[in-house]
């Protein structure tokens, strides 16, 4: 855990929304999917700072030439969350892929976090 | 009408609901009116449109799809949009998996949004890319702006 006292930094101004998210823990490491709809690779940002992870998004460009927006339920065109991480994971070896707008990062527990099963010897 | 009941009089989420009420009157929610096809926020999927002289351009954010299972179509100006999301979650087998956040609808889905009368149905063009549904359909040539000549 983090037992230093964190300066509030200055936030960039750019309002981003909180993509929803599915996270889950296994023997070896956590997955996190995120949903980042209209997201291409080249706007994709993964950053780890300390025990931070965030991930930032940008959706493409998508209008055309001349077009007048009539309705629109999705407003601010910039995903961005942040987690904090602990110290059994491994954020040299986060493994990220972004298929059809949903990313997927996998995140392994250090070699030494790992379960391991200890042999009781009979005698 | 029996909702009141539910409500206690001394109640956190008694008073909540009135705090959201007096919002609601407030900036003047509650009283406009819906989509009588509008959904909840946070629905899969989200949808928003736009209109260009020559097309009307729907643009649905509906990621990790197959695209191929995605289907459109447009019946009397009525544009359907429905698909199937599969579970991403693994079944969790006892002790194995632990799951922290669910927050990605999956299952079946349908939205549906009127278009505007001067659409042309024979004309749609539908795309898939990045997660987000792009459909496309144009204007009848009537409804397309032209320039009058002043004789």
């Amino acid at each position: 855990m983090n037992d230093k006292t964190r300066v509030a930094t200055s936030e960039p101004a750019q309002r981003t929304v909180l993509p929803a998210v599915d996270v889950y823990e296994d023997e070896t490491g956590i997955t996190l999917l995120a949903d980042m709809p209209g997201v291409p690779r080249d706007q994709l940002e993964l950053k780890v700072e300390g025990d931070a992870l965030s991930i930032e998004g940008g959706v493409r460009a998508l209008t055309p030439e001349g077009l007048e927006a009539v309705y629109a339920e999705v407003r601010v065109p910039r995903y961005r969350r942040t987690f904090t991480l602990s110290r059994e994971l491994d954020s040299a070896r986060i493994d990220a892929s972004l298929k059809d707008g949903v990313l997927t990062l996998r995140i392994p527990k250090q070699a030494h976090a790992q379960p391991r099963r200890i042999e009781v010897q009979a005698g | 009408m029996y909702e009141s009941l539910l409500n206690y009089p001394s109640s956190l989420f008694g008073e909540l609901e009135r705090w959201r009420r007096e919002l609601d009157d407030a900036f003047g929610v509650s009283g406009l009116p819906s989509s009588i096809r509008s959904v909840a926020a946070g629905s899969l999927p989200a949808i928003n449109i736009g209109r260009t002289p020559t097309s009307v351009e729907v643009y649905a954010f509906a990621p990790g799809l197959d695209a191929s299972k995605i289907e459109v179509t447009l019946d009397r100006g009525v544009l359907r949009v429905s698909g199937e999301r599969a579970p991403s979650l693994p079944q969790p087998e006892r002790g194995k998996v632990n799951i922290y956040a669910n927050e990605r609808v999956a299952g079946r889905f349908t939205r549906a949004v009127a278009l505007p009368d001067d659409v042309d149905p024979a004309h749609v063009k539908a795309s898939y890319k990045d997660g987000v549904l792009q459909i496309s359909v144009a204007r009848r040539e009537a409804a397309q702006p032209k320039r009058i000549t002043v004789q």
